[in-house]
């Protein structure tokens, strides 16, 4: 492949290598932060969008995507932001909610079978027995819980 | 003399309102009465500051004179800021400081539901991503509102005083004027008189089960919009623009 599908390939390989500073298991492109990867001539735009409005880690990841960018030997670039659409944990990966879990943190909707009710399931010991402590955790993508099972408190990401 | 462009005044106002409270919110940051708090207050304060950059930003775009969002944000003194009353009133006691967000938040959420549909791609995108975080904001704050009235002795006399307090200024946030009026009809701008029905039933329900007293209708407190603030806004102004006046164009 070459021209500018190669360069395409190439940029969004390394781009897709950024984790996300907060949750270092993740990959932007795991986080579905990494919207699209486009060529204009030489000259290569990487879209990014927000978590949340206020997520401090953005400015941390462009600076990232540049340094990765330009280790794979792309220099002309530029990083765009948009907002729509807007993010939503609809766009964690399968292997990003594998990875989450893993992490410690719970990843997004579980659906109880019973009574059709949303349960949050411990990332430890997958009991749905778990409880809210604050509705904001320790950024603003999480909230805090704990197991009423093992009594683990944990991490969850919030669905939306 | 050039008319400001509608579209430049009705989203400096939204920033305005935005950074003044994520600022006033701030605020709390090594004084929250509990850890939980202390980053809840925190993450409310981020959303609302992430969401008045992206619109500095637009409505720096919109003016095209090159101010940018940092501009707007520092170089303006207090008459220039367009923000609402409400936002800028001090944190008080905790009772006040979620009074003043539920209040906010009540009316917020469906704001952005329907802003979300504007016809003004920008503001729809910004809408869309902050409708969201208004509904957890607007929980939060309910969730704390009905412990506070609900709670102890103490807790509700602090509750209802504050809802007395801040009542006058929330029908400041159903007026309009020309510059909305010149956007509604395009379907740019939410007129904020739709808004109300929803506010009066979320903040009637919330205070039913916080066992609070909804005020009497009475006098509005309201000039903010205009330029006309109370003497809080320049002290806040004061500490948060203070780097900026006092080294103009630092960075680190």
């Amino acid at each position: 492949m070459s021209g500018a599908a190669g360069l395409r390939e190439r940029a969004w390989a390394a781009a897709a290598e950024v984790v996300d500073p907060e949750i270092p298991v993740l990959s932007i492109a795991d986080l579905g932060v990494l919207r699209d990867v486009r060529v204009a001539g030489d000259t290569v735009e990487v879209v990014i969008t927000p978590t949340y409005s206020g997520c401090p880690a953005m400015r941390v990841i462009e600076f990232e995507i540049e340094a990765a960018l330009r280790a794979a030997g792309i220099d002309k670039l530029r990083i765009a932001t948009v907002l729509s659409p807007a993010w939503t944990t609809d766009w964690l990966s399968d292997e990003g909610r594998r990875k989450l879990a893993e992490f410690g943190i719970a990843g997004a909707v579980s659906r109880r079978a019973l009574f059709g009710a949303d349960a949050v399931l411990c990332p430890r010991c997958g009991s749905a027995k778990t409880e809210r402590l604050a509705e904001f955790g320790s950024t603003a993508c999480k909230a805090l819980y704990r197991c009423r099972a093992c009594a683990e408190p944990f991490d969850y990401f919030k669905c939306h | 003399m050039t008319e400001t462009p509608p579209l430049f005044s009705y989203t400096l106002r939204l920033a305005d309102n935005a950074l003044i409270l994520g600022h006033r919110l701030s605020e709390w940051i090594g004084h929250a009465p509990l850890l939980e708090e202390e980053l809840a207050l925190g993450n409310v304060a981020l959303d609302l500051i992430g969401e008045a950059r992206a619109l500095y930003a637009y409505a720096g775009t919109v003016e095209g004179k090159g101010r940018d969002e940092d501009a707007l944000a520092y170089l303006r003194d207090a008459h220039d800021f367009r923000n609402i009353l409400l936002v800028e009133q001090p944190n008080g006691d905790f009772a006040v400081t979620i009074i003043r967000q539920f209040l906010y938040s009540a009316v917020m959420h469906p704001f952005w539901h329907a802003l979300a549909r504007s016809s003004d791609a920008t503001l729809a995108a910004i809408a869309a991503k902050a409708e969201k975080e208004a509904a957890y904001h607007l929980r939060h704050a309910s969730e704390w509102l009905i412990r506070l009235g609900d709670g102890t002795e103490e807790s509700r006399r602090r509750a209802q005083a504050a809802l007395d307090e801040l009542w006058a200024y929330a029908g400041e946030m159903f007026e309009s004027d020309d510059v909305e009026q010149a956007l509604i009809a395009p379907g740019i701008a939410v007129d904020p008189a739709l808004l109300r029905a929803e506010w009066e039933r979320s903040v009637d329900g919330v205070l039913a089960q916080a066992t609070l007293a909804r005020p009497a209708a009475g006098w509005i407190q309201s000039g903010g919009r205009s330029g006309r603030h109370s003497e809080h806004l320049g002290h806040l102004l004061a500490e948060m623009q203070f780097l900026q006046r006092a080294y103009p164009g630092a960075t680190w």
